[in-house]
């Protein structure tokens, strides 16, 4: 079973091309990249004229909530969502209940995403058993098992003796491990960004430093252990500095931002929405400036979601007791591509880069490429089509978005998994029957 | 000009004449406290609900007694002994008490924004009475009527707001009120206790007592609670009322015409000493009369003027 994807805008940053090309798919993987592809006998062609036809996009920082939070998202809804947001794979932090800190949780959930799951998933263990930040969990085995990369992710490893230990027990496997860096003495109770907005809501805030004196602790042990560190959600001018600074010197330190500390500021907070309540929260306006450079120059790599679902009753009352954490699976492309690259603020490619080649480098992953034997994992989009956010119609099973009711132009229209939609007949151009 | 708001929930935002309204009716309800029967049918069928999630003495009574000098009905639903104790939402508590109709719900909670939240549900009048260390409007409403029985005006004057203003709500209402009036405001108190980018609301900042209060019309003093020193913000109580609390000695300097204020309850010793509590300085107990005639005032403009 063969599919070619007829005349569309091929932007693959792997390879350095964004021209009117054809792609051509056979058994599940990229056949060719040309001009004016001829069509092999039987194969299905899919004009795509006018629309961007990209390598599969990853969101390395997910959380599906399964096992043990199933009220809040499953790997069948939650991977479900991320083809319906554009990726064709995923990683998945591994603060589920039980914690994802020994091998039979890793293999219940490739289990489970083998079975029910839309698109890749690549699960991350955790670095201290329960997520406590005392011992170390069985890596090994965790990473034989098919864990990426290692995370405490929602804590932070506060004792720097404990996280150095995880840094260099993990150097064999190759695998990186990834920060929450938030210093909980000094974040303390902060329920948002401290500042003017803090203080005019009478909310206890948390200082940017709070994230900036993590970050530079573990660029010091990264620097010591020569570990590769990945920091998650960085959120702070301060911290990007650092990491500019850090790279600068050739440590191996890395950097992901989300949609939401791209595109909102604490402004956001004022009406004390707890869907704009998250860890990191959401910082003043330098710091977004901030951001945004260093997404366009390279410093940050890669976009990740951070998506973390949590019910209604998690989500309804008051501020500084509202669950932490919003969904992004489903908006991060559409409300990127409007606000950052429509507004001229980003230009494709990148955009594409950092939700491609970035996140593919950083957890050593197959995907991110259009070079002919990868898998075939493409992400179509249309630029000019309109959206409204309508959380109510979410295929994730929670509606925590910061962004609903926005509007915008551009966003996915089809998500090819080894060639084949993720999404039968869901979304505008998937070809129902393609590829089964 | 007429009160068009559905709720009041802060003094951000209000615009002068909005507050010059308040005040002035607060004004005319004055003169009720001063009959015989104390008692008007402005209010008559009406039902206020006080929602207290906070123990409150004088604020709940005070609400209390203004409705009832209104002759609405008054509940008062306090959170001990009542579903809040059995783990239900405020919300569903809230559209409970909704469901039974209420004109105005006036609610203390911990959490700032918790009015906001109920007035975004509820199709009745919300009135925030104070929520965590966000505002509490009517304390400044009925500060600025005191400040302005005593000095005649508003504008112009300078004020200086001590203690802990970090987690004040108080302080925070007043501040907004009196920059809106005109006012001149100083905030002083150690480092740890005044909140971040305070500059930015428009204030002055002084670590210095002395310095801050040597040229003010009003000293406004907080209260220090004690959780303030477990939380490593200060050393102790006995340092905190050395270097900040105000006594005789300290007021040497200030105007002879200085008003001292307090928003209760006073820790005598610690932020107020009591010669200074209960001296001639002192406004404390015009405060506490004109919080009645400030919320009959609210309750009246959010609840009644439209029917009447």
């Amino acid at each position: 079973m063969s599919l070619l994807l007829r005349g569309g805008r091929v932007v693959d940053p792997a390879n350095g091309l964004d021209a009117v090309q054809d792609v051509l798919i056979g058994d599940g993987r990229i056949a060719r990249v040309g001009p004016a592809l001829k069509a092999p006998e039987g194969t299905r062609v899919l004009d795509v004229a006018g629309k961007v036809v990209c390598p599969g996009f990853i969101d390395i920082h997910v959380h599906l909530r399964e096992p043990g939070l199933e009220y809040k998202e499953t790997i069948a809804s939650g991977t479900r969502a991320a083809a319906a947001g554009g990726f064709t794979a995923l990683a998945c932090m591994a603060n589920t209940a039980p914690v994802n800190d020994n091998r039979a949780v890793t293999d219940y959930i490739l289990a489970k995403a083998r079975v029910e799951g839309a698109v890749r998933v690549y699960p991350i263990g955790a670095v201290t058993r329960g997520l406590k930040g005392e011992t170390l969990s069985e890596m090994a085995e965790l990473a034989e098992g098919g864990c990426v990369a290692f995370s405490d992710d929602g804590k932070c490893v506060m004792n720097a003796e404990v996280y150095r230990r995880a840094m260099e027990y993990a150097l064999p496997f190759g695998t990186p491990i990834i920060s929450h860096a938030e210093d909980c003495h000094l974040a303390r109770a902060g329920s948002m960004n401290e500042g003017l907005v803090s203080t005019e809501l009478g909310l206890s805030g948390q200082p940017a430093a709070a994230e900036d004196v993590m970050v530079a602790r573990d660029i010091l042990l990264a620097e010591l252990t020569g570990a590769h560190v990945h920091i998650a959600h960085i959120s702070t001018a301060g911290a990007v500095r650092l990491v500019r600074e850090a790279r600068a010197r050739g440590i191996r330190i890395t950097a992901e931002v989300t949609p939401h500390h791209l595109v909102l500021s604490d402004e956001a907070v004022r009406d004390y929405d707890p869907n704009m309540k998250m860890a990191p929260p959401l910082r003043g306006k330098r710091d977004v400036e901030a951001l945004l450079e260093a997404l366009a120059d390279g410093t940050i790599e890669c976009i990740a979601t951070d998506h973390a679902p949590h019910a209604l009753s998690d989500k309804e009352g008051e501020f500084a007791e509202a669950a932490n954490g919003v969904v992004g699976l489903e908006t991060a492309v559409p409300v990127l591509l409007d606000r950052l690259v429509r507004a001229g603020r980003l230009d494709l490619p990148t955009l594409v880069a950092r939700f491609t080649t970035g996140p593919a480098r950083l957890l050593n992953l197959p995907g991110g490429s259009l070079a002919a034997g990868a898998p075939a994992d493409i992400t179509v989009l249309d630029l000019e089509r309109s959206w409204t956010v309508e959380p109510g119609r979410f295929l994730s099973r929670s509606r925590n978005t910061p962004f609903g009711g926005w509007t915008g132009q551009g966003g996915p229209v089809l998500t090819l998994v080894g060639g084949v939609p993720a999404l039968p007949g869901r979304q505008p151009l998937a070809v129902p029957g393609a590829g089964t | 000009m007429a009160w068009k708001r559905k709720d009041l929930l802060s003094m951000q935002g209000l615009e002068a004449g909005e507050i010059r309204d308040m005040l002035d009716t607060a004004e005319s309800m004055k003169e009720i406290a001063s009959r015989e029967i104390k008692k008007v049918p402005t209010l008559r069928g009406k039902t206020v609900v006080n929602l207290f999630y906070e123990a409150s003495t004088r604020t709940r009574t005070s609400f209390e007694i203004a409705g009832k000098w209104l002759s609405a009905d008054v509940i008062n639903f306090s959170a001990s002994g009542s579903s809040a104790d059995k783990g239900e939402s405020l919300l569903d508590t809230a559209k409970n008490i909704e469901a039974m109709s209420p004109d105005v719900v006036v609610v203390r909670h911990k959490a700032s924004g918790a009015p906001a939240l109920l007035a975004r549900n509820l199709r009745c009048a919300v009135v925030n009475a104070g929520d965590g260390a966000h505002e509490h409007p009517t304390q400044a409403l009925l500060d600025l009527l005191t400040i302005q029985e005593k000095k005649g005006h508003l504008e112009g004057l300078n004020v200086t707001i001590v203690g802990d203003v970090m987690h004040s709500r108080v302080a925070r209402s007043a501040i907004h009120g009196m920059k809106t009036m005109g006012m001149t405001v100083t905030v002083a108190g150690p480092p740890t206790l005044i909140p971040p980018a305070c500059q930015e609301l428009g204030v002055k900042v002084s670590h210095r007592l002395d310095e801050a209060i040597a040229h003010a019309d009003v000293i406004m003093m907080l209260r220090l609670q004690h959780e303030r020193m477990q939380a490593g913000l200060i050393p102790s109580v006995r340092e905190y009322s050395r270097v900040w609390g105000l006594g005789l000695d300290k007021l040497e300097h200030c105007r002879p015409d200085v008003l001292i204020m307090h928003p209760g309850p006073v820790n005598r010793g610690v932020e107020l000493s009591p010669e200074v509590a209960d001296g001639p300085y002192s406004v404390i107990l015009d405060q506490v009369a004109n919080g009645v005639a400030v919320r009959m005032a609210v309750l009246y403009l959010l609840a009644g003027s439209k029917a009447a």
